[in-house]
């Protein structure tokens, strides 16, 4: 690892003005980023720590939304969010270990957008609302590929409103060796339909099965799904599975999601 | 009641009071004044030629104190094969030379060609980082698929070498046209081409070392992550550097795990012992994670054919297999013997057999050094037959218990000599058939089948019933198979002058219990308190010249030397208390820590007689020297041959393709048990490693020979949650019959006869659940394989 400037704002504004400076770079969980300047892959100047920003951190209800600061951790979302939405403090209690839980952040990962995470499918399928110190961005344009977002230099996460679900359920099929999401599927279900999150499985990351949202705003039931079948076009192929696995995976994680919701 | 010490009691691990709580002492902890940092720089192509390296910028960065590359190690030897393997023609192998530091070619993602020292290991990275850059080299076509490399003569590995065939071993060429008449006649003929996978071993201590020079006295010493600091020693002294060996010291402290890895001779040893004399300062090096990945040998690595001819009705007429291997880019100090003489000579099982011939032809390619991991050549060989037997089971509709009880060597036939070359001692396979078959309750499994059928998972059950040959010695037979150097061990029994015992042995402990266990053995013989007694290990300066740990050795080689030793120190404790006692020698026994008249009550303690060594002032000093000390070494008569039965459980969800382990039933014969808690946890951990292998750990290199799994992101160890609480059993004891302790050794058991088991339940599974299309899948049997070969 290189040197670097290390420093920790109280406020948003501080936060901006300090990413602001040549080669900062925000630091969250730092669950993805410190093993890559431990490798030398990344090497910023200065280092942004966003954890110390009183509003960013926490769960908090607001009607029929749960708002979750950024700098929250996936221990904090499991603990706190159980009550109000269930199916995503599960997804949160099942990222990584006990150690991860306890740094990592929701917006890190969010901003990381790792293919292979489990918060962007929970994002994607809940509709949530990105906040950012800039705007709000729905989900449906925050993931924009392969470890690419919506985001501009500079623009932070500050929360994540997730319009809370009539029933959801999320399921994943862990990688063997990394255990992220080899294919995972967030599945909420809402008045005004079912979405169905997809990640682990896509070339360009997150994204959401139309086919299995259709069928299921139609018939809320795993069976639902039995008729279906995925293209593995566009799907990842690697060491852990070839594209037609991943398709298979595709129905039947989010067939376990409905069954788990 | 269990005994609470001594020699079969489950004594808690003294070691584990320093270990657990982070006072261990490894060599990454040793800090030593004025210490200096290396680090290597490894090339990132699997093959390429050295155009230029200009270390003029790298030599000018902050902090840097010398640049070293192949080229500063030219003159010096190569790390030696240390077993010669003859090809069936009769041509010895080919033995390439493998330097320090490469020099001309890099062969090898990971092969280091540069080293550089600085103050900080900051400073050395930054340099090597810089050095790398101004480096050039001509990339050259990547060899990595065996069996191209053996066709294309064109791209060579080593220039000299034209196939890249290292040799082609047939094991027993006399027995080979026999056999093809065998064949060519049988009723039943099985085929199978498999793939024993590539694994890398992932200690969790990665390799380090430390130079010292002493400029005063030439004395160099080398601290380093050694399973046999005296091999270290010697490679070092007498092939590579040419030291004098008695101006070496080489120690290896505390190691955290070496599972056959840290066995070899690698060159960072070489350059910080060069770079320490160079710079009159220690120099240390310790590798990085992803370091031991590309630089630790690997392990397996086999494409094998086998063919198993039979009768009908399941009676085994002959094996024949042809098998590839892979020894990577270089030859490691034992990669020649693993797929050879730790394999072919195996081929036999635990049955009786009465035709077999192998082939191996061990390649070259542009990969890491493949050498002996836990088990080396023995879980090779049980993979085989044990896969094939199931697959003949189920081509002839046979019961796959019965047929391996059909075929074992029965007790009557001991000693009984293998068509492979090994005398097998004793043993009762029989027995521990039936052992594993009530632990692993049989004939329960058809209910506990029908519950995973309403969870809609597939239950299979798969069997292996395995031997091994361990306690790697005799030095006679070695020697006649090749191997360079003996297989003895030695150990000294120190009684100190207050009565303490001080044992210092050639056996070197990462994880084995020496530590507790030699101390229960030497406590049992002396009648003294296991607190009396203190295992010394790893320092050349220290013990006597052993061959260190690996081969399940340990306890069958060294700790017999312990034994030997001892009653060489009971022995002349009787002359000391006769001449206290002024009876007879004769008449003098030893018993509970006593020496007494026999048919008196005149005695003298073990305390008053080590007392009266050392202070002799009543004592026959013109017949015995003073002193109480002795040092044996032993060289055992044959191998030893543990065996046993193992029955696996597995759940397949056929949505998914995963495997789920539900129940794992060891019934091994150790011969007589020291410890039975070293013993659980040598099998739990032995089989916790065969399932990594049988489900989780895939060695990936691309065309490029770029090694795709090179951290834990992609490289799938077992966790705890992928083993099941394991039920094991070594009540079924045959004890050795050539050792005095009757020991076998129980280090890789669980290693060499789980994959099998593995892969047997879950073809298992497949095929109850109607899935009988499924023949066969590779290791590791990962969800992916699982469900493509399901809807292939």
């Amino acid at each position: 690892m290189h040197n670097f400037e290390f420093v920790k704002p109280s406020t948003i504004a501080e936060a901006v003005k300090a990413l602001a400076r040549e080669d900062a770079q925000a630091l969250s969980g730092g669950q993805t980023l410190m093993p890559t300047m431990k490798q030398r892959l990344a090497a910023p100047a200065v280092l942004v720590s966003l954890t110390g920003i009183p509003e960013m951190r926490g769960v908090c209800r607001n009607g029929d939304a749960l708002e979750i600061g950024a700098a929250t951790t996936h221990a904090e979302v499991a603990r706190e969010a159980a009550a109000a939405y269930p199916a995503l403090a599960g997804l949160a209690g099942g990222i990584g270990d006990p150690a991860v839980r306890n740094l990592g952040t929701i917006g890190g990962s969010l901003a990381n957008n790792d293919p292979a995470a489990c918060y962007p499918a929970a994002v994607l399928g809940s509709g949530a609302t990105v906040v950012t110190s800039k705007r709000e961005i729905a989900a449906d344009d925050f993931f924009q590929g392969l470890f690419s977002t919506a985001l501009e230099e500079g623009e932070i996460i500050i929360s994540v409103r997730f319009p809370i679900p009539e029933r959801a359920g999320y399921a994943k099929f862990e990688q063997p060796a990394s255990r992220f999401a080899l294919t995972g599927a967030f599945v909420a279900k809402y008045a005004s339909g079912v979405r169905v999150a997809i990640t682990g499985a896509g070339q360009d990351g997150v994204f959401r099965w139309s086919d299995g949202e259709r069928a299921l705003s139609a018939s809320y039931a795993a069976d639902a799904l039995s008729g279906l079948s995925v293209s593995p076009d566009g799907l990842m192929a690697d060491l852990h599975g070839t594209p037609a696995y991943r398709a298979n995976l595709v129905k039947v994680m989010t067939q376990r999601a409905v069954r788990a919701s | 009641m269990p005994k609470d010490h001594g020699i079969g009691a489950s004594m808690k691990r003294r070691e584990d009071v320093r270990f657990l709580t982070g006072r261990g002492q490894y060599t990454d902890d040793v800090s030593l004044h004025g210490q200096t940092h290396a680090v290597m720089v490894r090339s990132t192509v699997a093959h390429g030629r050295i155009r230029s390296i200009d270390t003029s910028a790298a030599a000018a960065m902050p902090g840097v104190l010398a640049v070293f590359t192949g080229e500063d190690f030219k003159d010096m030897g190569g790390n030696p094969a240390g077993w010669l393997i003859n090809s069936r023609d009769g041509t010895p192998m080919r033995e390439p030379k493998r330097p320090v530091l490469a020099h001309g070619k890099v062969r090898h993602v990971g092969d280091a060609y540069a080293a550089v020292v600085a103050e900080t290991y900051a400073q050395a990275r930054d340099a090597a980082e810089q050095l790398a850059a101004d480096t050039e080299i001509e990339e050259l076509p990547a060899i990595v698929d065996m069996a191209a490399a053996v066709a294309d003569s064109s791209n060579r590995v080593h220039d000299e070498i034209p196939d890249n065939l290292c040799f082609d071993w047939g094991w027993i060429e006399d027995n080979r046209a026999k056999v093809d008449e065998v064949f060519k006649s049988a009723p039943h003929v099985t085929t199978l081409e498999l793939v024993n996978n590539r694994l890398i071993p992932n200690a969790m201590e990665p390799r380090a070392s430390i130079g010292e020079y002493f400029p005063g006295t030439g004395d160099y010493r080398l601290t380093t992550t050694s399973q046999n600091p005296h091999l270290h020693r010697l490679l070092i002294a007498a092939f590579v550097m040419g030291i004098p060996e008695n101006k070496l010291t080489v120690v290896a402290p505390d190691v955290g795990g070496g599972f056959g890895s840290k066995i070899y001779h690698y060159g960072e040893e070489a350059v910080v012992l060069a770079a320490a004399k160079k710079l009159g300062r220690p120099v240390r090096w310790t590798a990085e994670r992803s370091e031991s990945f590309i630089s630790d040998a690997h392990g397996r690595d086999h494409v094998t054919k086998i063919e198993l001819a039979c009768e009908k009705d399941g009676t085994f007429l002959a094996f024949r297999t042809a098998t590839l291997a892979n020894v990577g880019a270089y030859l490691s100090n034992f990669s020649t013997a693993t797929p050879t003489f730790l394999h072919g000579t195996l081929m036999a099982g635990p049955y009786k057999v009465p035709n077999i011939y192998v082939n191996v032809k061990t390649v070259f390619t542009n990969t890491v050094p493949v050498d002996a991991y836990r088990g080396a050549g023995r879980p090779e060989a049980t993979f085989s037959l044990e896969r094939i037997i199931d697959k003949m089971c189920r081509e002839l509709n046979l019961d796959p218990f019965e047929v391996r009880r059909k075929n074992f060597i029965t007790p009557d036939m001991f000693p009984y000599t293998t068509p492979v070359g090994l005398a097998y001692d004793t043993g009762n396979y029989g027995a521990t058939l039936d052992k594993a078959m009530e632990i692993g309750d049989v004939a329960g499994f058809e209910k506990r089948r029908a519950e995973s059928a309403k969870k809609g998972r597939l239950r299979g059950m798969g069997l292996s019933t395995w031997i091994e040959a361990c306690g790697i010695a005799p030095s006679h037979l070695v020697g006649v198979l090749g191997s360079r150097v003996g297989l003895y061990d030695a150990a000294t029994v120190r009684v100190n002058a207050t009565g303490n015992i001080s044992v210092m042995t050639g056996a070197h402990s990462h994880g084995q219990s020496h530590e507790t266990v030699f101390a229960q053995i030497v406590a049992e013989k002396l009648g003294v308190p296991e607190s009396a007694v203190e295992i010394v290990h790893g320092d050349t300066s220290k013990i006597p010249f052993g061959m260190g740990s690996y081969g399940s050795r340990s306890l069958a080689v060294c700790g017999v030397a312990v034994t030997k030793a001892i009653d060489k120190i009971v022995a002349k404790g009787k002359k000391i208390a006769a001449h206290m006692l002024e009876a007879a020698e004769e008449d003098i026994s030893f018993a509970d820590g006593k020496f007494s008249v026999a048919g008196t009550d005149k005695a003298k303690t073990f305390g008053e007689i080590a007392f009266s060594a050392y202070v002799p002032h009543n004592y026959p000093l013109e017949t015995l020297e003073p002193g109480l000390e002795e040092t044996a070494f032993y060289d055992p008569a044959n191998f030893t041959f543990p065996a046993g039965a193992y029955i696996c459980e597995v759940e397949v969800d056929p949505e998914t393709g995963k495997v789920d382990i539900c129940s794992f039933a060891c019934a091994d014969d150790f011969g007589n048990i020291m410890n039975p808690m070293v013993v659980d946890g040598q099998v739990h951990g032995g089989v916790g490693q065969g399932i990594g292998q049988a489900l989780l750990e895939n060695t990936s290199y691309d065309e490029n020979g770029q090694l795709l799994t090179g951290s834990y992101m992609d490289y799938a160890m077992p966790r705890a949650s992928d083993v099941p609480f394991y039920t094991v059993d070594y009540s079924c004891q045959t004890p050795c019959t050539h050792n005095p302790l009757g020991v076998k050794g129980c280090g890789e058991a669980g290693a060499i006869g789980s994959p099998p088991a593995v892969v047997n339940a879950v073809i298992d599974a497949l095929h109850r659940g109607g899935l009988t299309h499924v023949k066969h899948i590779d290791m590791p049997v990962s969800p992916s394989r699982v469900w493509s070969a399901i809807n292939g």
